[in-house]
């Protein structure tokens, strides 16, 4: 395992591959020119809105549309009992269980979903929905988790045939037995409840869709808010019953998904409902409250972990139990086979002898979805976990918590690693990173400061994270959504005169797609990035796959482009072959051109070959004209992104309040194609760290009722609440992905969070407190050395 | 994007138009000025005025002016204009303080004091900072004008003393000698509502504090004057002995609810804690003002 420094590219340089340039798609969004999905206008297109229930349980007594039908702009209301009569009253979630489009029988979260009206314009939408007359008998509801398995709580799921409780599932990884073995022989043993609360990705969009089906020639086309256009076409098909190719999913400009927009949503399904009824095309765009309330929330896992050490701070083991709240209905998306997703990854970054999780699945009345919001199916609760157990660890010790952590982390020659819950760490090392980010934040004279500062009476706090990621889903023999495995298509074909489009099956919501696929492409054939068109986001347009999420775009799509480059580079070399009169085997590849070997004045570039390819040029036998390529690439494994964050914290004492005054992150993605949108997405994952840590809950009273509608009550941080990051990195590629990068985009997200609230616990001196760490919340754990799980 | 119900629209040229109008349409009609609270909770159809009578144009009630002992605010008066003044700065720095935490530079381009008072939230800035600076409102009717105390003005939660066919046009502070004041606010993030603040003013009088002004936000009706932190202050020395017992005396004297922002009993902490800090400082400024005068 080494570790390689990056070439230095000076940032003027226009790299041909990799290295540090400005965003292709960035002329447009700067221009306030970008295309969203509220943009699109269709001729005689109608607008919908949705009621929603402002009960987090009731029983549907009546519903009355009369007076909606009357309005005189209104051009249809729908019911569930209209869907019911199609058929679509109910519908699969991605995770096998069924979701209300439209509600029946009762509701089961507040928000939830209950008529659907199409009128002329969008206010006489919101108008109309004021005018239908909802019966309710409201019901006892289930708000907490903890609460959800009592023998008398209401059942939230009374529609699913002989369901008496709220269970939804069991599962567990690891070895119980082994574990309970280093348990029963180590000196020290810690444990620690806690939540992780249940937060909400917030994209600056919300979801929202312009559905338009063809009466004549029975084309539906949908253009969506969707993160992953070609397993929306398909579902579709499944429920709807409409013919897969005559589906048309267009996601174009998003703005912002964080996982938000990876399920389907019963006001996409009403849209194209509206649009086969009245026979126009129908646009529905929810607003902030309706995202905030409604769609797919993240974590909500109440977590009470154990860990095991010697008396020198080897760690032995680790163990957990979890209770999972998936809201009213369960609709997290992650691979079939992983209902916790990838939460069984928690062993973290240490070398650890046994480990176990047992999580258990519930049904509350909350809004479903779940996993959701940058976290790498479940990454970042197991990051939470392990983090936080490490530093009460430490506490119990009297350890440092970097000295804790060093002795711990697996070593360089340990790669692959296989760990107690069944991955294999793809390459690392881990001491080195964290050596690295010690040394940038001046670790031991942060400690002596700190010291100084304790003396006078002053609040200041130093917290640690390394986190282990485990992104690129994934291997088709072991994951799959509904049944669809998660391999991804890419298309590439080098036009005569060199240009040249590459068709991916993810979707870009910020990422830098259009510029990072052009860079793996230019780096694979030398054409400029400039020079190759990126498309993406439209299912008649590009190959199939499933998406972007879970960091999955570089492991998986890059892979695929990468390898599609390599086919046309193949096939360029045969035709240069032919073009020089020599044989293929005769010829090298330097970047853009195939040579001579021992001869390099003797070349062509890969201009010259797509212009041959296309012309008249004789080709070998069995050798086709053109110059274009596809593959499906089936990632052999995941890969394991890593990082060592410190973060340093002052707190008031006399108010609780948090300011974080330095942050330095050293992350390892592998290789690094553009530097610049790396440090972007860094950027912004602290930055989401940061509020998870200290502001953000999808709070509920004791009814049920959501508290957190609005940016006025779930807070996300702004400039003004976030340092200057000091980022650096270093470099172990992956050795099974083409060019060894291993995905960046929710790295931030998921190893910040515990180094903030390491750091704030750390400058209190309490050894544990629930997110989110508001002033209140801190000073309460100052105050008595605790504080309560928020609601 | 969140729609309000369908609404007329006026645009007043003058007060007096603005006042006819107001008298026409009664009690459907709401006056817009900033419209920060206004739109939002019209979006969120949590109001539903049938007229607006938008008094953008209005600007007579755009004025910051020093008259005699005290400085006018006409009730349009931006929050930005009140932030950028100088003579306010120089004699109430509780306002800047204030300022520079109400909400962020977007709101404080378009929100006007008049409209913070009017709207009479019961975490809202400004409203305390009249209380600590005993404040008069100015409220202007068909019969003519009538002066009210802040304490007068401000009647409950989203409940003010301007009645129907009234508008507020503008704010009185007295101008004392030997003034100092400060404000202090606890968020959650920059631009959230008071999780609690406190605003003291005084003046010095020999080395005696006078004029006590104590106006808490966000911790419950009736902290816009605090009585018994004021009576307590008044004639005293000032001493960290004393600014103890004015913080004790606060977060008795208040009544703070739980919710998401925090808890009754950090409230009430706040409630003391930030008086403590909010007299320290305005003593501090006060002396340096008489240092100044002297």
């Amino acid at each position: 395992m080494t570790t390689v420094d990056e070439p230095a590219v000076a940032p003027e340089e226009r790299p041909i591959g990799f290295g540090r340039m400005k965003r292709k798609e960035d002329p447009r969004f700067v221009r306030g020119k970008g295309r969203y999905v509220d943009d699109i206008k269709l001729p005689g297109m109608l607008h919908g809105a949705v009621l929603r229930s402002p009960f987090a349980h009731a029983r549907i007594v009546s519903i009355d549309t009369s007076a909606a039908e009357a309005h005189p702009k209104v051009r249809a209301v729908v019911t569930g009992e209209t869907l019911a009569g199609l058929g679509l009253a109910w519908m699969p979630t991605l995770s096998m269980d069924t979701q209300a489009v439209l509600a029946t029988d009762k509701v089961r979260f507040q928000g939830q979903e209950v008529a659907f009206v199409v009128a002329e314009d969008h206010y006489a939408a919101r108008d109309a929905i004021e005018l239908i007359d909802v019966e309710y008998e409201p019901l006892d509801a289930v708000v907490n988790a903890r609460h959800a398995l009592a023998p008398e709580a209401p059942v939230v799921r009374d529609d699913l045939e002989g369901r008496t409780d709220n269970h939804i599932f069991d599962w567990e990884a690891g070895d119980a037995d082994a574990t309970e073995e280093v348990f029963a022989r180590a000196d020290v043993v810690v444990g620690q409840t806690m939540l992780y609360p249940r937060v909400h990705p917030a994209p600056l969009e919300t979801c929202g869709a312009v559905a338009s089906m063809d009466p004549v020639d029975g084309r539906l086309t949908l253009y969506s808010t969707t993160q992953a256009p070609h397993a929306h076409r398909t579902l579709y098909a499944m429920v709807a019953g409409l013919p897969e190719h005559k589906i048309r999913v267009v996601s174009p400009d998003i703005g912002g998904g964080f996982g938000n927009k990876v399920g389907i949503y019963p006001g996409y399904v009403c849209a194209i409902v509206g649009s086969i009824l009245t026979g126009r095309p129908v646009k529905w765009m929810e607003d902030r409250s309706e995202n905030l309330m409604s769609t797919s929330f993240a974590r909500d896992y109440h977590m009470t972990g154990e860990i095991a050490a010697t008396r020198e701070g080897r760690i032995l083991g680790v163990r957990v139990k979890v209770l999972a709240d998936h809201g009213a209905f369960n609709s997290t998306a992650q691979p079939t086979k992983y209902p916790a997703g990838f939460f069984h990854i928690f062993t973290g970054s240490y070398d650890i002898e046994a480990a176990h999780c047992a999580v258990t699945g519930v049904y509350t009345n909350k809004a479903p979805g779940g996993v959701a919001y940058a976290c790498s199916f479940r990454v970042t609760e197991a990051v939470y976990l392990i983090e936080r157990m490490v530093d009460c660890l430490a506490d119990e010790l009297g350890a440092d918590p970097a000295e804790l952590r060093m002795l711990n982390l697996l070593r360089p020659e340990q790669f692959p690693y296989e760990n107690k819950t069944g991955w294999t760490y793809d390459s690392g090392d881990y001491p080195a990173c964290l050596r690295k980010a010690l040394d940038i934040a001046g670790y031991e004279e942060l400690r002596q400061e700190q010291r100084e500062k304790r003396a006078r009476g002053e609040l200041m706090g130093i917290g640690l994270s390394f986190f282990t990621e485990t992104v690129g889903a994934g291997p088709r023999k072991h994951m799959d959504i509904l049944g669809l495995g998660m391999a991804d298509g890419c298309e590439l074909r080098v036009h005569p005169t060199g240009k040249a489009v590459v068709r991916l099956s993810v979707q870009t919501q910020g990422q830098g797609h259009e510029t990072t696929f052009a860079q793996i492409v230019a780096e694979e054939l030398g054409i400029p990035p400039e020079d190759i068109d990126v498309v993406h986001g439209d299912t008649d347009q590009t190959p199939f796959g499933l998406g972007t999420y879970g960091s999955r775009s570089t492991p998986v799509s890059g892979a695929a482009a990468a390898v599609v480059a390599r086919k046309v580079r193949d096939k360029a070399r045969i035709i240069a072959g032919a073009m020089l009169e020599v044989a293929p085997d005769d010829l090298e590849w330097t970047k853009g051109r195939w040579s001579v070997k021992g001869d390099p004045a003797v070349t062509r570039t890969i201009q010259e070959i797509a212009l041959a390819a296309h012309g008249s040029l004789e080709l070998p036998d069995g050798v086709e004209g053109h110059l274009e390529a596809t593959t499906v690439y089936n990632p052999p494994n995941l890969t394991y992104p890593f990082g060592a964050y410190i973060c340093v914290v002052d707190v008031d004492p006399g108010t609780g309040t948090v300011k974080v005054r330095r942050f330095v992150a050293v992350d390892d993605c592998g290789t690094r194609i553009n530097p610049m949108i790396i440090e972007g997405q860094v950027h912004g994952g602290l930055a989401d760290g940061v509020g998870m840590a200290l502001m953000e809950i999808i709070g509920f009273d004791e009814d049920g009722n959501c508290l957190s509608g609005s940016f006025m009550d779930y807070l996300l941080p702004t400039a003004l609440e976030v340092p200057a990051w000091e980022l650096d990195h270093t470099v172990t590629p992956s050795p099974h992905h083409p060019i060894g990068a291993k995905g960046i985009g929710e790295s931030a997200t998921v190893g910040s969070p515990p180094a903030v609230v390491n750091a704030v616990l750390d400058a209190i001196g309490v050894r544990h407190a629930d997110m989110p760490l508001t002033p209140s919340r801190v000073w309460q754990a100052l105050d008595r050395g605790e504080v309560e799980a928020p609601q | 994007m969140q729609v309000p119900a369908s609404f007329d629209y006026e645009r007043a040229r003058s007060v007096d138009e603005a006042l006819e109008l107001l008298r026409r349409h009664g009690e459907e009609a709401r006056v817009v000025a900033g419209g920060h609270s206004l739109l939002p909770m019209m979006k969120l159809r949590l109001a539903g005025p049938e007229v607006l009578i938008d008094i953008n144009d209005l600007t007579e009630l755009d004025h910051i002016d020093l008259v005699g002992d005290e400085l006018r605010v006409g009730a349009l008066t931006r929050h930005r204009a009140l932030l950028e003044s100088e003579s306010v700065g120089r004699y109430f720095p509780i306002v800047h303080d204030a300022e520079r935490v109400i909400a962020d530079p977007p709101v404080r381009n378009r929100g006007t004091i008049g409209g913070s008072l009017c709207q009479a939230d019961p975490s809202e800035d400004l409203s305390a900072v009249c209380g600590a600076l005993h404040a008069r409102a100015v409220i202007r009717g068909a019969e003519g004008e009538r002066v009210v105390s802040m304490a007068d003005f401000h009647q409950g939660p989203y409940e003010t003393a301007v009645g129907v066919g009234e508008m507020l046009v503008e704010v009185r502070i007295p101008v004392l000698p030997g003034a100092g004041s400060a404000y202090e606010k606890v968020e959650r993030k920059a631009g959230d509502w008071a999780v609690a603040a406190a605003g003291v003013a005084l003046t010095l009088r020999e080395g005696r504090i006078a004029d006590a002004g104590v106006g808490l936000a966000a911790v419950g009706a009736g902290a816009l004057n605090l009585h018994a932190v004021q009576t307590l202050m008044n004639g005293s020395e000032p001493s960290e002995a004393l600014y103890e017992e004015a913080g004790r005396v606060a977060s008795a004297n208040c009544s703070p609810v739980t919710d998401s922002r925090g808890s009754e009993d950090y409230k009430r902490h706040l409630a003391g804690e930030l008086t403590r800090r909010a007299l320290r400082r305005a003593v501090a400024r006060a002396a340096r003002s008489t240092a100044r005068e002297a």
